[in-house]
C-alpha cells in the first residue's frame, strides 16, 4: 500500500477566479480512510479554503455526494484504497450549479420536492382518538424502498435527461412521489398524477437506468417512473373509454 | 445587511424544530413562522438516530411503568412534572407522525409493532427498522412542505441572538451561500439545534453537532442545566464512531468480551439468559453498560486494536432474516464501514459519547429564562432524561416538547407588537464583529484543527466516563487558555462564499464554551450519579446533590454554577435495580 495519495480536487471561488480549477493535494494513504476524510485532512492541515458539505459519515443524511473519479457517490462511503493509484479525481456533482468548489446549489431540487406534494393526502382525517389507521407488513413493503430516498441528489447527477433538460422533474422527486401513491393510508394519486404525466414529468424519461444505478440506497427511481408510466397510461387509456376515468 | 421578520422563528429544523414548526402553523395560522438551519433541514442529525421511539400503546402497559423507567433510569435527577407531561403526550405525537405518513414496523393485522429498549420494563418502542429518525424526520420535513406559511432559511448559520428590553427578539445569522449578514426579528425565538457531541473526539454525532443553540442561550444570559450528564452509547464502531443501535440488542445480540464471556453479569445487570430479559444483562441502560466496558478493560478482559479497546457484539445466532428484517441499516453499515457481515462474524464495538442529557434550562412548556426564548429537544433540558437517558425517550422527546414549545411560543408571540427598532444596533454590532474577526484577523497564528484536537484532548481526558477532581480542574483551566488562544485564531479563508472555513470557526466557540459548563459542572458535582461518575466522589448524595446544575456565563472567568432542587412528585429517590 502506498505512504500517500495523490487527490486531484475541483476548485471554484467565484470572487477569485472565472472558472473551476483541479488543485492537487497529497494526503497521507490509510485503508480506512474513505475520500471525505482525506477531503477533512486536506482542509485541517493543509488547505482551510477547501469548501465541501459534509455531516453524519455513516451514508444517511446525503450531504457529501461528490463526484469520484466521475462517478457520483457519497464521498464518506467511498474508500481511497478502491480508487488507487490516483491522483483520485474529486468534484462536485454534475448538472446542478456550482456554488463553490464541491459545493453545488440544490434550490432547483427543493423547488421540484413541493411540486410532488409529497405529504400523505387524504380526504377526510380520522381524529387521533380513533388510533393507527392500518398498514399490513405488505402493504408496507409496497412503498417501503421508495421511502429510503436520502435526497443526496446522485441520481440527478448521473441522469443524462435532466442534463438535458434541466425541466425534467427528475428521479428522486417521482420516487418520492411514487412513495406516498403506493402507501396505503394515502389517497392524493390522482392530485399528482396530474403533475408528474404533465411535460416535465415521467415522460421525459427515456429509461437510461443510470439513477437507479448510482443510488446507495436501493430505492431504485427508474423503477418508481416505469410504474408510473404505466399508471399514466392506464389512466390516459380510461379517459378514452365512455364513461371516463374512475 | 438584510433585514427581514416573522413572529416566531425555530432555529434548527430536525425533528424538534419542524414539529415546533407545524405545531405553530396548526395552532396561529396567521402568524408568520420560519425555520433556519444551518443545513437543509432533511440534513438535520435527527436523520441518524436508529432504533426506536418510546410511547405507551400497548395493553399491559402504563403510563406510570413509562415514567419509572424513565426516572429511575435517569437516576432520580429527572423532574417528575415534566416525565408526566412527556409520558402521556408521546403516544398521540406518535400517532399523529403515523397520521403523517411515519413508515412504523407494523404487526401482521396493520397495528403498531413495538420493540423492547435498554431499561424499558415493557416493549413500547416504535420503530421503522432501524432507521426511525431518518423516516420520523423525513416525514415531518415532507409534511411541514404543505404549510405554505412556514418560511425556512436554509443554510443559514445564527450567530447570535438578539436581546433587547429583557427578551429574545430575533437572530443574526450568515446566509452561507453568500457570506451576506441577516437580521431576522421575531416574536419569539425557538431554539432547536440539537446536542454537542462534537465537543469529544469520539462520538456518534455528525459534524454540526456543536452545541450552536446552547452557546447562543447561555451567551445571551440564559442558564444550561445539567451539562455534566453525558451520555455513552455502549455499542459503536471503533474509528469512526458509527452507531450500532441498541435495537441488535434488544431483538437479541450480546455482548461478549475477548473471552467470548456475557460479562454483564459480573456487573449486577441479572444473569444471561438466552433470549432477551427486559430491563436486565445488555437491556440495561447505557450508563451502566457504558461504565462496565470500563471495568473489563481494567481486569484486561477486552480486545485491543488499532483504536483502542473494543469487546464484541454477537448477533449470528439472530439469523440473516431477523437481521434483514429488523437490523437492515446495522448489517448495512457493517458491511459498507467495517467490511463485517453481522449475519456470520461478530460487530467490534466500544462505548461512544452520544447524547448529551443537559441542555438549555426550560421550563416544562419549553420555556427558558429568558423571556421570548424557547428550546425544545436535544439542545435543552426540560428535565426528563436526568443523569442519563434511556434509549428511545429522545425521539418522542422532540415530538412532545417541540410540539408544546411551538404552541406556546406562538401563544406568546401572538400578544406582542413588533420587536423595538434598537435591537438592529446590535445587528450592526454584530455583523462589525463577525468582519473583523474573520476578515481582516490576518497576522494571528492559531489554526481551528488544533485547538479543536486540545479541546478533544482535554474533554476525552477529563469528561469521559470516569471523572475525578484534579482532572476536571486541569481541564477548566486548560479550557480557559484555549479560549484565550481562540482570540488568535487564523484562517486561509477570506472570502464570502460558502466559507465553511469561517462556519467551523464559528462552530469551535460554541463548543469551547459548552465545554466549560461541561466541565465546571462536574467539577461541581461531587457525588455518583447516572452517567456522572466521579471516582473520588463514588457514592450518590441525595442530601446534598438531588438538584440540577445551572451554568451561568460569567463576565471573565469560568462559568458560575448555582442549583434549583428536583421536582419530586410520586416516586422518591430509591435503588436502582436491573435483573433482579
Amino acid at each position: 500500500m502506498p505512504a500517500t495519495v495523490a487527490l486531484a480536487v475541483a476548485r471554484y471561488r467565484p470572487e477569485e477566479e472565472p472558472a473551476p480549477t483541479l488543485q492537487t493535494y497529497e494526503v497521507p494513504f490509510r485503508e480506512d480512510w474513505v475520500v471525505l476524510d482525506a477531503l477533512n485532512y486536506i482542509k485541517d492541515r493543509l488547505d482551510g479554503s477547501l469548501s465541501f458539505r459534509w455531516s453524519c459519515r455513516m451514508g444517511v443524511c446525503g450531504s457529501c455526494g461528490m463526484k469520484v473519479n466521475g462517478t457520483p457517490v457519497l464521498t464518506c462511503a467511498a474508500f481511497l484504497s478502491e480508487h488507487l493509484p490516483g491522483p483520485i479525481r474529486v468534484e462536485p456533482l454534475d448538472y446542478f450549479p456550482v456554488v463553490r468548489d464541491l459545493v453545488v446549489d440544490l434550490s432547483d431540487f427543493m423547488r421540484k420536492l413541493k411540486k410532488v406534494k409529497p405529504w400523505i393526502l387524504r380526504e377526510e382525517e380520522k381524529p387521533l382518538a380513533e388510533g393507527e389507521y392500518r398498514q399490513t407488513p405488505d402493504q408496507l413493503d409496497a412503498y417501503k424502498q421508495f421511502s429510503m430516498c436520502i435526497n443526496c441528489m446522485l441520481c440527478y447527477s448521473a441522469c443524462p435527461i435532466y442534463g438535458l433538460e434541466p425541466s425534467f422533474i427528475g428521479p428522486a422527486a417521482i420516487a418520492l412521489a411514487q412513495r406516498y401513491n403506493m402507501d396505503s393510508r394515502d389517497q392524493g394519486a390522482r392530485e399528482r398524477l396530474e403533475i408528474l404525466s404533465g411535460y416535465d414529468g415521467i415522460w421525459q424519461c427515456t429509461f437510461v437506468g443510470e439513477c437507479t444505478k448510482v443510488c446507495p440506497k436501493n430505492v431504485d427511481p427508474a423503477g418508481a417512473i416505469q410504474q408510473y408510466k404505466l399508471t399514466s397510461a392506464v389512466h390516459w387509456l380510461k379517459t378514452l373509454l365512455p364513461w371516463g376515468a374512475r | 445587511m438584510d433585514l427581514s421578520a416573522c413572529d416566531v422563528l425555530v432555529v434548527g429544523g430536525g425533528g424538534a424544530g419542524l414539529r415546533a414548526a407545524i405545531a405553530v402553523a396548526e395552532t396561529h395560522p396567521n402568524l408568520r413562522v420560519a425555520v433556519i438551519s444551518k443545513v437543509y433541514p432533511m440534513r438535520s442529525h435527527t436523520v441518524s438516530a436508529e432504533g426506536g421511539a418510546a410511547a405507551v400503546i400497548k395493553p399491559g402497559d402504563s403510563l406510570e411503568e413509562h415514567a419509572y423507567d424513565t426516572i429511575s433510569g435517569g437516576d432520580w435527577l429527572c423532574d417528575q412534572d415534566a416525565v408526566e407531561a412527556f409520558v402521556r403526550e408521546a403516544p398521540a405525537e406518535m400517532l399523529r407522525l403515523e397520521h403523517w405518513g411515519c413508515p412504523w414496523n407494523r404487526e401482521p393485522d396493520g397495528s403498531i409493532a413495538v420493540r423492547p429498549f435498554g431499561g424499558m420494563k415493557a416493549q413500547r418502542t416504535w420503530f421503522a427498522a432501524d432507521k426511525t429518525g431518518f423516516h420520523m424526520l423525513h416525514t415531518l420535513f415532507q409534511t411541514t412542505l404543505k404549510y405554505d406559511v412556514i418560511q425556512r432559511y436554509d443554510e443559514f448559520f445564527v450567530t447570535k441572538l438578539l436581546v433587547d428590553e429583557g427578551r429574545c427578539q430575533g437572530v443574526v445569522a450568515i446566509e452561507l451561500g453568500t457570506g451576506k449578514i441577516h437580521a431576522i426579528t421575531a416574536k419569539a425565538v425557538i431554539l432547536c439545534t440539537g446536542g454537542c457531541g462534537k465537543v469529544f473526539p469520539f462520538t456518534t454525532n455528525a459534524n454540526i453537532k456543536n452545541g450552536d443553540g446552547m452557546a447562543l442561550a447561555y451567551r445571551a444570559g440564559a442558564p444550561l442545566k445539567d451539562m455534566e450528564f453525558v451520555q455513552y452509547h455502549p455499542t459503536g464502531l471503533p474509528f469512526t464512531g458509527i452507531l450500532i443501535t441498541e435495537a441488535a440488542r434488544s431483538e437479541g445480540g450480546w455482548l461478549l468480551n475477548k473471552d467470548g464471556y456475557r460479562y454483564l453479569q459480573d456487573y449486577d445487570l441479572g444473569k444471561p439468559e438466552p433470549r432477551p430479559v427486559l430491563r436486565s444483562m445488555e437491556l440495561g441502560p447505557r450508563d451502566r453498560l457504558s461504565q462496565a466496558f470500563v471495568k473489563e478493560q481494567e481486569k484486561g478482559r477486552t480486545l485491543e486494536g488499532p483504536y483502542g479497546h473494543y469487546v464484541h457484539l454477537d448477533l449470528r445466532h439472530l439469523g440473516e432474516k431477523l437481521i434483514d428484517k429488523k437490523l437492515p441499516f446495522v448489517r448495512e453499515l457493517c458491511l459498507k464501514y467495517v467490511g463485517i457481515d453481522p449475519v456470520k462474524e461478530m460487530i467490534p464495538v466500544r462505548p461512544v459519547v452520544h447524547y448529551m442529557m443537559g441542555g438549555v434550562s426550560t421550563d416544562i412548556d419549553g420555556a427558558t429564562p429568558l423571556p421570548g426564548l424557547y428550546a425544545a429537544g436535544e439542545v435543552a433540558c426540560v428535565s426528563i432524561n436526568g443523569a442519563n437517558r434511556l434509549g428511545s425517550n429522545s425521539l418522542p422527546e422532540c415530538l412532545v416538547f417541540g410540539a408544546r414549545a411551538g404552541k406556546v411560543a406562538a401563544a406568546f408571540a401572538a400578544e406582542l407588537k413588533a420587536p423595538s427598532p434598537s435591537v438592529l444596533t446590535q445587528a450592526h454590532d454584530e455583523e462589525r464583529r463577525l468582519e473583523e474577526k474573520f476578515r481582516r484577523g490576518r497576522g494571528a497564528k492559531e489554526r481551528i484543527a488544533t485547538l479543536r484536537a486540545e479541546m478533544h484532548e482535554t474533554m476525552e481526558e477529563s469528561a469521559g466516563i470516569y471523572r475525578n477532581g484534579p482532572a476536571l480542574q486541569k481541564a477548566a483551566d486548560k479550557l480557559r487558555s484555549l479560549q484565550e488562544r481562540f482570540r488568535h485564531l487564523t484562517l486561509d479563508d477570506h472570502s464570502y462564499t460558502f466559507n465553511t472555513e469561517q462556519t467551523a470557526a464559528l462552530e469551535l466557540s460554541y463548543m469551547l464554551d459548552v465545554a466549560e459548563t461541561i466541565v465546571q459542572s462536574a467539577l461541581q458535582r461531587t457525588e455518583s450519579r447516572g452517567s456522572h461518575q466521579r471516582t473520588d466522589y463514588p457514592e450518590r448524595d441525595d442530601k446534598n446533590f438531588l438538584g440540577h446544575a445551572l451554568a451561568y456565563r460569567a463576565e471573565d472567568g469560568p462559568p458560575r454554577i448555582e442549583w434549583v432542587p428536583v421536582t419530586i412528585t410520586r416516586w422518591p429517590p430509591g435503588q436502582r435495580v436491573y435483573g433482579r
